[in-house]
């Protein structure tokens, strides 16, 4: 199928005719459409204009955050796969390995979000088996408005639901997540969802087009006219029209996915391919065309022979087209026959559409007529890339600058008790049960820790050993100081990960945030990224790969810049394993780590005080790294019973949710906050709700508090003993600056528990 | 050294969880397994048939309504009327009603919701092929996973049902008592599983096999498969030996395509 020196490219009877106004609304600038002739040396079909519109996308092409990514370590002994593949993957011992991504699916979930949620986990599953990997657990990490808001419950409603039918149909547990509730989020729902899978390492595969001649095969659904342009969508703000956008949101189908992943799964399992890839974002356009450029050779498609579910579609469409549950293969020439047995013994469509070649050309064809001749390194290397000026927003500068010393304190004990109580009714804080409850968390019995604790802990294949992964972020810390949001992201996630025992390994991305154009978007992207590749550096946890979503504004509101991190750790002896709430009556409780006077960007502020203001809590990396290593060997000695993350409403709630969380009811507890390790002058506020980075509750048994205290001596971490756990029916009794209470723990369980479900109950209403 | 039981684990294409039943009997029992093509009509000789959990055909229609008609079907129903051990697991169960081996229906559960955690199960029946290594009345924890597992029949099936002792599982609360509150799904009579008159039957909605591996720390669903190999190799040992009085209850291992 080498093109003849006769073939030309046509353009076809009835393309619209090119224009200025056709360039833009195709989202290419000026200059992008003069590279184009350039590299073209002639004026593009109206088809070629769609690739070029796809591929140069933000979604696609990164072009204005991939000269910030460079700042991103992405190399380090357990990496096996890096950015720039489907998934990355890491090496977790025994010749197994692990593949994981997280991808964000946020205006499609704004217009519709069921299948917006459905659909963007199943994009990510396929990310992941396409890497050899058998799917083995998904996370999502979401953020709405306030539940206050009926728009708002409708798209938690709807999400939760997405996101659950499709990962209980596939059979993939939703084992952990997170969801954050905050008005900045109101118009613009952040979807993000983390795949991971399990691989033996010498099946590992890439998404490439290797071999002259070789058959390019599509695999699975038929092409519609669903999604077309969803590349360009996801890199455009959201306006008021975009609920009319409803064709450019995909639906999902679970079964076929179930479908084609063991399928997938048997074609990799018996060597009978060269590559494969899904057909996400851009459809065949970015698939064909990453696949040949990851190989450096060229590939020549015919959509006459793509199975289509309707008639009479154009290439341009055929190519744009975001129909799921689709893949793109590339078969060993000698199996085509047996590929094709393999994908009809699943009832699953597969067709030779093209051959590869090694003249560097992604060729289209229609019915033999080229359509479409784009040289493909430029295509998809040479996306014009953009620096920007960054510069703080007013907004930030003047929120960071608002004296909080009026909140630092309390007038009475009763004003600390209904803080603690408005936190644990704060959705950002209380039970998530309303939502892990609509999803299969058990499915494939590996689940040893599941959502509740501070990371999802999943046994391995390899000899007992387990892997614990746990995804983060904070949007308010970021839009207040987007360093220190981003180095956050990061430390959370690894403290997560290892207060469950396991050592970080890894982690995967998700950059959300507003118009990269808004100089005060990109000084926050700009920001966030450098503070992200400090911490990964400093804890030794490379990025294997990720996403960016930018345009997530409506009218001109960005939401809060939110990088979210997914992590992975592995725990080497599954045994060893370390849960997060309170184990038994009278065990020792302590707590490792400083507490500053740090209530800037805090949960407290914003629930108790409607406030999102001050400097957020640093984050010292020595210290976060010194508290890894503490967790990691402390763990591994045995010398915790439990051990329990301090972030949004600090350590009491963190204490209160160790109570509560108690795996045969609530248990109390008598703690003194004042003995916990702390910073000089720390407020009452600080020490009861701040949030101050590289803190962890422990408990171990009674007179086993020595261990904690070595482990500490040992690493540089301040550890001190503050109380004890209480019986099923005792009180909190926490005291600390002054301040006493003593609410019932099943009280503080009541509040915790209803928070989600009261306001997602029939009464509360749902609108659609 | 196994003992010797063969377990087929139908595979529908979406059954999801016919990994987790292989892992049970393999890993949790030491017994052998084997998968059987939903294409298939060739039951291999195996001593028991799961209908595992999982969204058979996408669940589109109605849950397990296209699965009844696949081919493995014929072949399991003619062993099941022919006295074959048969379990049918959360979509299995949904198929063996679909298929009228066992009465009733699962329709969607009552709050229309997915739900998934454990739940406190009841044994009301310890003398069955399927719980003999239960006792009469022990509770149990085991995981559900379900969007449609609202158990449904005629009070006059369900009166049967009861009176006839095939009610084998039921949700109760921590003090072991069937309340409302500790229905999940809205099940009639909090009904989580019931075996056929036969008693070679099985259908539940919560998931044993979950709850098998020792790793997990929790294996109060091992007892169905522990069971169900007593099961077999009771059967087997009076078929070997001379015909007596007391004829086996439950013909174990029923030729694949015998007729009822």
């Amino acid at each position: 199928m080498t093109r003849t020196s006769l073939e030309r490219v046509e353009a076809r009877l009835g393309d619209p005719v090119m224009s200025a106004a056709l360039v833009a609304e195709h989202g290419l600038s000026p200059e992008e459409w003069e590279r184009i002739l350039e590299l073209m040396g002639r004026e593009p079909t109206f088809t070629e204009l769609g690739v070029f519109s796809a591929m140069w996308s933000e979604h696609c092409g990164y072009k204005n955050s991939r000269p910030l990514l460079r700042m991103l370590p992405t190399e380090g002994p357990a990496v096996v796969q890096g950015p720039g593949e489907n998934a990355g993957v890491i090496d977790v011992g025994g010749g197994w390995g692990v593949a994981f991504k997280i991808e964000s699916h946020n205006h499609p979930s704004a217009v519709e979000p069921y299948q917006g949620a459905a659909t963007g986990s199943g994009g990510i599953l396929r990310d992941v088996f396409t890497m050899g990997a058998r799917p083995v657990a998904i996370f999502d990490s979401l953020h709405f408005g306030s539940l206050d808001s009926p728009q708002s419950r409708y798209l938690f409603d709807g999400v939760v639901r997405g996101v659950g039918d499709y990962g209980n149909c596939v059979g993939v547990p939703t084992v952990g997540g997170e969801a954050i509730f905050d008005p900045a989020y109101e118009k613009n729902p952040l979807i993000n969802v983390m795949c991971i899978g399990v691989l033996p390492l010498e099946r590992l595969i890439r998404g490439e087009a290797e071999g002259v001649g070789n058959p390019v095969m599509a695999v699975g659904a038929r092409t519609g006219r669903d999604g077309i342009h969803g590349a360009t969508f996801a890199s455009e703000e959201l306006d008021e029209e975009a609920v009319d956008s409803r064709p450019q949101v995909q639906v999902g189908d679970p079964f076929t996915e179930k479908l084609l992943l063991e399928a997938s799964l048997e074609l990799i399992e018996r060597d009978l391919l060269i590559g494969i890839q899904d057909m996400g974002a851009a459809g065949l356009t970015s698939s064909g065309t990453e696949m040949a450029a990851r190989s450096g050779s060229g590939i020549d498609l015919d959509v006459a022979y793509l199975p289509v579910r309707e008639e009479g579609m154009t290439p341009y469409e055929m190519l744009l087209s975001e129909s799921q549950e689709r893949m793109l293969l590339v078969a060993k020439p000698e199996h085509e026959r047996a590929v094709r047995e393999v994908l009809e013994r699943w009832d699953l469509q597969a067709a030779t559409i093209g051959r590869v070649t090694d003249d560097g050309m992604f060729r289209v064809r229609e019915d033999g007529v080229v359509r479409v001749e784009i040289p493909v390194k430029p295509l998809v290397d040479d996306c014009p890339t953009y620096v920007r000026e960054g510069a703080m927003s007013p907004a930030t500068a003047e929120a960071r600058a608002v004296d909080l010393r009026p909140y630092s304190s309390f007038a009475t004990d009763g004003e600390v008790e209904a803080a603690l109580g408005t936190l644990l009714d704060s959705p950002s804080v209380a039970s998530r049960r309303w939502i892990y409850e609509q999803y299969d968390t058990t499915v494939q019995t590996n689940t040893l820790e599941g959502p509740g604790s501070d990371a999802a802990v999943l046994r391995l294949p390899a000899e007992g050993r387990a892997l614990a992964a746990a995804t983060d972020g904070n949007g308010r810390h970021t839009w207040l100081d987007p360093r220190t949001g981003g180095r956050a992201a990061v430390a959370e996630a690894a403290r997560n990960v290892a207060c469950s025992g396991a050592r970080p390994l890894a982690v995967t991305n998700c950059l959300n945030f507003g118009s990269p154009l808004r100089p005060e978007v990109y000084f926050q992207l700009a920001g966030a990224v450098e503070g992200m590749g400090e911490a990964c550096r400093a804890l030794r946890t490379p990025v294997t790969g990720g996403n960016v979503s930018l345009y997530n504004e409506t009218g001109a509101q960005p939401v809060y810049p939110t990088p979210v991190i997914g992590m992975l750790g592995v725990i080497e002896d599954l045994e060893r394993r370390v849960p997060s709430a309170f184990q038994r009556e009278d065990d020792e409780i302590w707590v490792a780590g400083r507490t500053r006077d740090e209530i800037g960007g805090s949960e407290y502020l914003a629930a108790c005080h409607g406030l999102v203001a001050g400097r957020p809590p640093a984050v010292d990396l020595g210290e976060a790294a010194a508290l890894v290593d503490f967790l990691v060997e402390g763990a591994a000695d045995g010398a915790f019973a439990s051990a329990h993350d301090g972030s949004d409403g600090g350590l009491a709630v963190a204490l209160a949710e160790c109570a509560v969380g108690a795996a045969g009811g609530p248990l109390g507890c008598t703690v003194d906050l004042d003995a916990a390790p702390a910073g000089a002058n720390v407020s009452a506020a600080g020490r009861w709700f701040g949030e101050s980075h590289s803190r962890v509750v422990l408990t171990c048994r009674p007179g086993a508090g020595e261990r904690i205290a070595a482990h500490g001596r040992r690493h540089g971490v301040p550890v001190a003993r503050v109380g004890t756990v209480g019986g099923p029916g005792s009180p909190c009794r926490l005291t600390g600056a002054g301040h006493a209470i003593a609410p019932a723990a099943a009280e503080l369980a009541r509040i915790y528990e209803e928070a989600i479900p009261l306001r997602m109950s029939e009464e509360a209403g749902i609108t659609s | 050294m196994t003992a010797g039981m063969k377990v087929g684990i139908v595979r529908f294409p979406g059954s999801n969880c016919d990994a987790d039943v292989y892992r049970a009997v393999t890993e949790g029992l030491g017994e052998s397994a084997t998968y059987l093509w939903h294409k298939s009509t060739d039951l291999e000789g195996v001593d028991v048939v799961v209908l595992p959990g999982g969204f058979s055909y996408g669940d589109y229609l109605r849950a397990g309504a296209i699965a009844r008609f696949s081919p493995i079907m014929g072949e399991v129903i003619d062993f099941a009327r022919a006295g074959g051990l048969t379990l049918g697991i959360c979509n299995g169960f949904q198929v063996l009603c679909e298929a009228h081996l066992l009465p009733g229906a699962l329709v969607r559960n009552r709050h229309l919701r997915f739900r998934c955690h454990d739940v406190g199960l009841r044994v009301e029946n310890a003398a069955t092929p399927f719980t003999t290594a239960y006792s009469e009345g022990d509770l149990l924890h085991i995981p559900i996973a379900h969007g449609e597992g609202q158990f449904v029949a005629e009070a006059a099936t369900l009166d049967e049902l009861e009176a006839e002792d095939r009610v084998i599982f039921r949700y109760v609360d921590r003090r072991g008592e069937a309340t409302d509150a500790a229905n999940p799904n809205g099940s009639a009579r909090n009904i989580a599983g019931i075996m056929n008159h036969e008693g070679n039957i099985l259908g539940l909605m919560p998931h044993p096999e979950r709850h098998s591996l020792a790793v997990l720390g929790n294996t109060d669903g091992l007892a169905v498969f522990q069971s169900l190999l007593a099961s077999v190799l009771r059967a087997r040992g009076c078929r070997s030996d001379p015909p007596r009085a007391e004829a086996p209850e439950f013909a174990v291992g029923a030729v694949a395509g015998a007729s009822s």
